[in-house]
């Protein structure tokens, strides 16, 4: 049997049919075409599939679409937005040599301490980090070493080691408090 | 690793549920992170699905002088942050990771009964309670104590039919101290072995009661008292010369070896039987040591 | 100045769509295709007796249902044999769907294809297979007894054995060098088996328009899936392409190929007339993709009073698992890489490759790297601990000078070509070292060891590469190579290489990778070769076209094409800024024309008055448009080397271990951006830690794999890994126009070896088995507690 969903999935209401078994990653990725949602384990130790559900972060891969109904989901697609409009003023930040086109003007200040540090390689679980990194630095604004680490160990990375992810959520916390 | 189908309800209060579950006998959702890596690898397969995460009476947390009720849909991330009980609160940041106990739940910990798990553990160890409630004509209620609600590896009190509103942590008394401590693979990983403790103490700082639960070293949490054996330990400081010294020490590796008796590990691809043995006794008397320092702290505050 | 890039720290051109979710992988493509899912074997051995689909006909949603029966015959042969080799007598490898006999759990048996996946798990999950158990082989104790056979056809479970033997420089062998020397130890090592588990697991989709079939795979090496495809399938090679699109992490397991699925899905495709998609899932990728590591070593070695090794004899047994699609490069690299650094009086090595009945065993980084790295490094400990000396003084003596390059090791490696090394500076190497981590400040104390290992690693093995570079008459600079991309940031590093010789803004250049449709010559990505082969292949054809834009420009603007220079996409007079023509003026310039587009196309076409009225527009052996395309094939690998040390502390009560310091210090030639290579050795050090400490196969004696889940197989998180400090040393190669060595798996290779050493100096006993967790730590302290 089929079930008719509202999900706010990064500010846009969006109504979708699916049958109970659906999992919210699924629908994101296949149903919704958000596939910047990655799925690498279905069993939720991975975290590659994790989004913002009413702001917190959750393993897409162990929750219903059903279940949430209603309730507002941000993706990796929808971080960046989400960084742009709080950005407001804009500001002014190291400029590091020969950066890609358009780096500036719409990553999320998460996501441009990423690109600045190297903190990520083949970008699978990236997406994951993101939304994991976004919502600790609303809690834990100026984190310490430890607390990073503690921070991001429920996500799995096979490529860099996490020293990079680490130095990105230091960079992430410094160009959050540059803009506040 | 998709979940096989099945049929979805999602009542919108405790009668409604109660009643779905008297008809169809079915599995209840409320957290579903280790209900749902059952069904993507297609080991549990339940026909009816009942959803509980509407039910919004279910989110409190109820914090009284004697003690705590959380409800079944409160999420450990929820627990830890009411920072009711501080045993629970201690045993909530060693479960999983940050963003599975942002939708897992206490209650769902408690009734998947996990012989790995920490919940159950401090449940075991507070002689803390779980209420079930089924529908009779009416809602009717029970109150399951820890020592009957765990009945097995996975398995507990709650019959089919049945659905657990909420689980009671009794507090802790005056002068008593906790202690989590546990061993696991990877951070947040379940324990190779664990033990919580909770050690009451008197206005000399000697040990008046030490009971201790144990995790991943039985098919159910083992909880030993071990006030008797603890005799000649106290809640100084025994690394530093003066008060206890050697008849401490003794008095607390006494009671690990007590825990260590009690326990019945087993091997598995992560560790062997005599390994998780010895590990438990280092655990016993490191939590007995820590817990019983807490309590003088508490004594002295 | 804006074009010298090479060498700097570029950040990524690939980061921008990866962190806004707009990456493209496997999985991400075809939202309208049918969805394959397989029936694999829940069995070890068994005989396959029956098959019943039809419990299954009735699930909404099912497509189709195939066993090997139901394959046409081209399409159900064995799959190919990669790399034939004659010491590998008894090659085999499996059907696509199993014929008759399954011989590891996880073996496909029956394709289902369906509306979707759910569907298609569904069906599977429905159909009932018939199946007659036969006796399993599990581990390499089981598989030597041979009491069991895994191939009925492979008598003793042995699929290849090679001995290979050095002699010392007075023709003694290696046994007599050894019982002659004044010292002699033998042992035998042990290290289990971990893989590769990239987070994207393997996957394809295919299209089938009714002649051409495009197929997308996440795979390292998409040339040669196609020609699988095309050969497999009957269909002429122009009709197929093959891409690789973002690939989420390969490590190894994706240069397998092809693949069951990648015949199976294009040819469901083909058979169905509709797009079907397979996505690997975790579970899937555990027990039906590849493994590696796994061998037990025994080792004889003689020395003399200052730790000379004089003679070394090491045997081993090398789990491969069911079937041997890679043939054996694994033992092959091991027992060439087994030298080192060193310079060894006599060698002799002998591998058995030996059959049992779990998943099979192909390259995961490192490839055979770490189990040599860990027996050459015990060897050094134990002879320092035999003679009481200092670990790296053992070492010093044994190491190969920085005045004797090339040094000739008098072996084949694994390209078939001499194993010589190039360049490098050992002795240097060693004291950087030394210094990073404090070696000889370090404190020593029980619970706090010391441990350090050292590797040469070969790397950027042929046959070859291509690139083919296009300047396009907007100033783009199109930079295509055939190889595959899995997160080592080609489309930068490529870039910073085509920027810096063409003299070019970086952000103008794009590169694309893995798709045929853009470069049909390729070999693949492993081996730490992509920059070395495709880095040089793509300067070579950058030095084309700048030839040829020099000379066109020369005539525009009346010079000497010597007289010239390129900066910024400017072609100009050194020395005469002024006078001076873009690139893209240059590419219009290139191809003459009819007919004009736009403005700028009018500069060349047929009445502009540019070209001379006296000369073809083409002259002879010209091509029109600004383009070139050149290969590099080198005559043998290139070598780089690295040495690593740690600090390790064990909990003295629960044996657990902690490594709090972790150094490196690289040597992989020029760097063309340190914050790639850099990033490299991170993960590959976390990959080695991972099978140091956490990561193992435990099969069970029926052969079930016990911990195929993210929940058991222990990958370690930010919690488990030290923070890295590195160093580079830049000996450049002498072998290619840029100097390169390779990088990617450098990092993986010598951990085991050197957390092994750490602990033994921690816990004052020899550690011979890898990994080690706390349980056996305790073990092996409660069993050396016994003995004293």
């Amino acid at each position: 049997m089929e079930h008719e969903i509202t999900l706010v999935v990064n500010g846009a209401t969006r109504r979708v049919e699916v049958p109970a078994r659906r999992l919210l990653s699924d629908c994101l990725r296949h149903d919704l075409g958000l596939t910047g949602t990655h799925v690498g384990c279905e069993h939720g130790v991975c975290g590659c599939c994790t989004v913002l559900l009413d702001g917190r972060p959750v393993r897409s891969c162990l929750t219903f679409a059903v279940t949430v109904d209603g309730q507002e989901i941000t993706t990796v697609e929808g971080l960046a937005r989400e960084g742009a409009t709080r950005e407001g003023g804009g500001s002014e930040r190291p400029s590091r040599i020969h950066e890609a086109e358009a780096m500036d003007t719409a990553l999320s200040p998460v996501q441009r301490a990423f690109a600045e540090c190297h903190g990520l390689q083949c970008g699978f679980c990236t997406p994951g980090f993101l939304c994991t990194v976004t919502a600790f630095l609303r809690e834990n604004p100026a984190p310490s070493d430890d607390e990073i680490v503690e921070g991001i160990a429920g996500n799995l990375c096979r490529c860099t080691g996490y020293q990079n992810i680490v130095k990105a959520v230091h960079r992430a916390a410094e160009l959050l408090a540059e803009e506040r | 690793m998709k979940p096989p189908p099945f049929t979805y309800h999602a009542p919108r209060d405790v009668g409604a549920a109660l009643r779905t579950l008297a008809q169809v006998r079915g599995k209840v959702l409320a957290g579903g992170q280790s209900l749902i890596p059952l069904m993507n690898m297609r080991l549990a397969a339940p026909e009816h699905l009942v959803d509980i995460n509407r039910i919004g009476s279910l989110s409190a947390v109820d914090a009284s002088p004697a003690g705590v009720r959380v409800g079944a849909l409160v999420r450990h991330s929820d627990a830890e942050h009411a920072g009711a009980h501080p045993l629970l609160t201690r045993a909530l940041r060693l479960v999983a990771h940050p963003v599975i106990r942002n939708r897992g739940t206490v209650v769902g910990s408690l009734v998947h009964a996990d012989p790995a798990a920490e919940l159950p553990a401090v449940l075991a160890v507070l002689d803390g309670t779980v209420r079930v409630a089924r529908w009779d004509g009416r809602a009717v209620e029970r109150d399951v104590p820890a020592r009957e609600f765990f009945t097995g590896p996975l398995e507990s009190a709650v019959q089919p039919g049945e659905l657990a509103v909420s689980a009671y942590f009794p507090a802790l008394g005056p002068r008593t101290g906790t202690a989590f401590e546990e061993v696991a693979r990877r951070h947040g990983d379940y324990a190779l072995a664990g033990v919580c403790a909770v050690v009451t103490l008197d206005d000399d700082a000697r040990v008046t009661a030490a009971r201790v639960a144990c995790v991943g070293v039985g098919p159910v949490p083992v909880v030993v008292d071990v006030t008797a054996a603890c005799e000649g330990a106290d809640g100084a400081d025994t690394d530093s010369a003066g008060t206890g010294g050697e008849r401490a020490d003794r008095g607390w590796a006494d009671a690990a070896r007590a825990v260590q008796e009690e326990t019945e590990p087993e091997s598995d691809v992560h560790a062997s039987a005599a390994y998780r043995r010895h590990l438990v006794g280092v655990l016993a008397e490191r939590a007995l040591r820590n817990a019983a320092r807490e309590g003088t702290a508490a004594r002295g505050a | 100045m804006t074009t010298r890039l090479f060498g700097e720290p570029v950040q990524r051109r690939e980061d921008p769509r990866l962190l806004t979710g707009q990456g493209r992988y496997l999985d991400d493509l075809g939202r309208d295709a049918l969805a394959a899912a397989f029936v694999r074997s829940p069995h070890a051995h068994a005989r396959i007796r029956d098959i019943d689909v039809t419990p299954a006909l009735d699930v909404p949603g099912l497509m189709a249902i195939y066993t090997w029966e139901d394959l046409p015959e081209r399409v159900g042969r064995a799959l190919p044999l990669l790399i034939p080799h004659p010491a590998l007598t008894h090659g085999r490898t499996a059907y696509p769907l199993a014929r008759d006999v399954v011989r590891h759990v996880g073996e496909p048996v029956v394709m289902v294809v369906a509306s979707d996946r759910y569907a298609a798990e569904d069906a599977c999950a429905l159909i009932e297979v018939g199946y007659e158990q036969l006796k399993p082989v599990v581990g390499l104790e089981e598989a030597v007894q041979g009491a069991a056979l895994v191939h009925e056809d492979v008598p003793g479970n042995v699929g290849a054995h090679l001995v290979q033997e050095v002699a010392a420089a007075d023709g003694r062998g290696a046994g007599e060098a050894i019982e002659t020397a004044p010292h002699t130890l033998a042992f035998r090592l042990d290290i289990e088996r971990s893989a590769s588990t990239p987070l994207e697991g393997r996957g394809v989709y295919a299209r089938w328009d009714g002649r051409d079939l495009r197929v997308y795979s996440s795979t390292q090496t998409s040339t040669s899936v196609r020609m699988a495809v095309a050969a497999t399938l009957g269909l002429p090679l122009p009709q197929v392409e093959v891409i690789a699109p973002d690939v989420g992490g390969g490590f190894g397991v994706k240069i397998v190929h092809p693949w069951p699925e990648e015949i199976l899905v294009p040819w469901a495709a083909m058979t169905l007339g509709r797009e079907v998609k397979w996505t690997e899932d975790r579970r899937e990728h555990f027990i039906s993709s590849a493994h590696e590591r796994a061998q037990i070593q025994h080792v004889r070695v003689g020395f003399d009073d200052d730790g000379r090794v004089l003679g070394l004899d090491v045997t081993i047994r090398h789990d491969h698992g069911a079937y041997t699609p890679y043939g054996i490069i694994v033992p092959i690299v091991t027992s060439t890489q087994l030298l080192g650094p060193y310079k060894i009086g006599a060698y002799r090595v002998e591998f058995t490759s030996l059959y049992t009945n779990t998943v099979q065993v192909t390259p995961y980084r490192g490839a055979g790297r770490p189990q040599a790295v860990f027996c050459m490094e015990r060897t050094m400990d134990k002879i320092a601990r035999h003679l009481g000396k200092d670990r790296t003084e053992v070492r010093a003596v044994n190491f190969i000078g920085p005045d004797e390059f090339p040094y000739d090791q008098r072996m084949t490696f694994q390209d078939g070509r001499p194993l010589i090394y190039d360049s490098g500076n050992y002795p240097e190497m060693l004291r950087m070292v030394k210094e990073l981590i404090g070696w000889d400040e370090h404190e020593r104390r029980p619970g706090r060891g010391i441990g350090l290992g050292c590797y040469v690693e070969g790397t950027g093995v042929g046959p070859y590469e291509g690139g083919h570079v296009q300047i396009t008459s907007d100033g783009r600079v199109h930079v295509s190579t055939g190889l595959t991309s899995q997160g080592q940031g080609h489309e930068t590093v490529f870039a910073q290489i085509a920027a810096t010789e063409l003299g070019v803004p970086i952000e103008r250049v794009s590169v694309v990778t893995g798709d045929t449709r853009r470069f049909g010559y390729a070999v693949g990505t492993f081996a730490s070769r992509a920059a070395v082969m495709s880095g040089n292949a793509i300067a070579l054809a950058c030095r084309k076209v700048r030839e040829k834009a020099l000379r066109i420009a020369a005539d525009a603007l009346e010079a000497d094409p010597a007289d010239l220079a390129i900066d910024d996409g400017m072609v100009h007079v050194a020395g005469a800024p002024s006078a001076s023509i873009p690139l893209s003026t240059v590419a219009v310039l290139a191809n003459p024309l009819r007919y004009a587009f736009d403005d700028e196309a009018a500069k060349a076409t047929q009445f502009s008055g540019t070209a001379s009225p006296d000369r073809p527009p083409v002259a002879e052996g010209e091509e029109p448009g600004l383009e070139g395309r050149d290969y590099y094939s080198p005559i043998r690998s290139t070598f780089a080397s690295g040495m690593h040390a740690a600090v390790v502390e064990t909990d003295p009560d629960t044996a657990e271990i902690t490594v709090v310091r972790y150094v490196v210090v690289h040597d992989c030639g020029r760097l063309v951006n340190p914050m790639i290579v850099e990033g490299q050795i991170h993960g590959g050090v976390a990959q080695g830690i991972g099978g140091a400490l956490y990561e193992r196969m435990v099969y069970d004696s029926h052969g079930q794999l016990a911990n195929a889940s993210f929940m058991d197989f222990l990958m370690p998180y930010a919690t488990e890994i030290p923070h890295v400090e590195t160093a580079h040393l830049e000996t450049p190669s002498p072998l290619n126009p840029l100097g390169i060595k390779g990088a990617g798996e450098a990092g993986v290779i010598p951990v085991s070896a050197v957390v092994a050493s750490a602990l033994e100096d921690a816990e004052g006993f020899e550690i011979d088995r890898m990994p080690i967790s706390p349980s056996e730590l305790f073990e092996l302290r409660e069993r050396h507690a016994s003995l004293e």
